[in-house]
């Protein structure tokens, strides 16, 4: 879930635009040169964007007796890295507010913060960890995924209480208000989002492995490794 | 086959936990959003006016899960398409 339209003061609103326009900017950057220099992965970065789309317009019911989504950015986050990823994840985000009243134009900014960059950058950097300590690929996907997802949303929190901290306590008090919502609420979301992203990478593998392996997402030998092992 | 029981062990528990949540409490299963919403109006002290109103809001329930309801389609055909594309050119 993200912040509603006009939930976020206009300070808040700019510094947020401020810290994400350049990400974008970025990753506009390099996905003109990745589309430019090979053709053959659009098929693919298509369907990382409509992963996003799924996953995030998914409502879940969880454990706190509230609904929320999955982010879907973990996919693109693995194969493209948390630039184009935050450019996919921007077009979700404005569709579903334009659309959806779902989020919002003025909480773009904060919104893309969380779902577009912070949560692809953990599980971009958990998954070049896990893969650099030699883990099961499926599960470094899977660790990749999940706290990507949570990571997103424990970020809504820290953005809603800098905005608006409690009288007594300040911003840490309402941060534990906040993050009891979104951060507990996402738990089991951010699970099967681990799991879903994990199953299509094992597609990805069946059918597309040579781009994985030019991509530089996986070494050769780590893909016969794994189809020797069958998921 | 190995990864889709885990996938589908993970669902099924996710949804044991949904029937027991829904039967147990009065728990309403409405937005996260709407709830940080309430956490915000508490903070302070119900004086916060949201600097911004959509430009647009579907009409009812309803259309907004059609609206939702084509988004999960138009990319789920995407996935399903590429990969089928995918596929064919391995052969």
């Amino acid at each position: 879930m993200h912040i509603m339209e006009g939930f976020l003061p206009g300070l808040w609103c700019l510094i947020w635009f401020a810290l994400s326009i350049p990400v974008i900017a970025y990753g506009i950057y390099k996905l003109n040169k990745l589309v430019g220099e090979r053709r053959d992965i659009l098929p693919l970065l298509a369907v990382a964007g409509a992963f996003i789309f799924v996953l995030s317009a998914l409502k879940l019911p969880s454990v706190t007796g509230s609904c929320s989504h999955p982010t879907g950015t973990g996919l693109a986050a693995i194969l493209f890295g948390p630039a184009i990823t935050a450019v996919l994840g921007a077009i979700v985000l404005l569709y579903q507010a334009l659309f959806l009243a779902h989020g919002g134009l003025t909480t773009l900014g904060a919104n893309v913060f969380s779902m577009g960059i912070v949560g692809p950058v953990v599980a971009y950097v958990i998954y070049k960890a896990g893969m650099k300590m030699n883990l099961n690929f499926y599960v470094v996907v899977f660790l990749a995924a999940t706290f990507g997802d949570w990571a997103t949303y424990v970020v809504t929190s820290i953005e809603l209480a800098l905005a608006f901290p409690a009288a007594a306590g300040g911003s840490l008090t309402s941060f534990k208000a906040f993050a009891a919502i979104f951060a507990t609420t996402q738990v089991p979301l951010a699970i099967i989002e681990g799991a879903l992203t994990a199953l299509i990478f094992k597609y990805i593998i069946q059918v597309k492995e040579d781009v994985l392996v030019e991509l530089h997402i996986l070494t050769g030998d780590a893909v016969r490794k794994i189809r020797g092992s069958a998921a | 086959m190995k990864g889709e029981l885990i996938a589908l062990a993970i669902i099924l528990v996710f949804t044991a936990q949904f029937l027991y949540i829904s039967s147990s409490t009065d728990a309403e299963f409405g937005g996260a959003d709407g709830e940080a919403e309430g956490v915000i109006g508490e903070l302070t002290g119900g004086t916060y006016e949201p600097i911004a109103e959509p430009l647009w809001e579907p009409p009812s329930g309803e259309i907004e899960s059609l609206l939702f309801g084509l988004q999960i389609a138009f990319g789920a055909l995407i996935i399903g398409y590429f990969f089928g594309y995918y596929q064919r050119s391995k052969v």
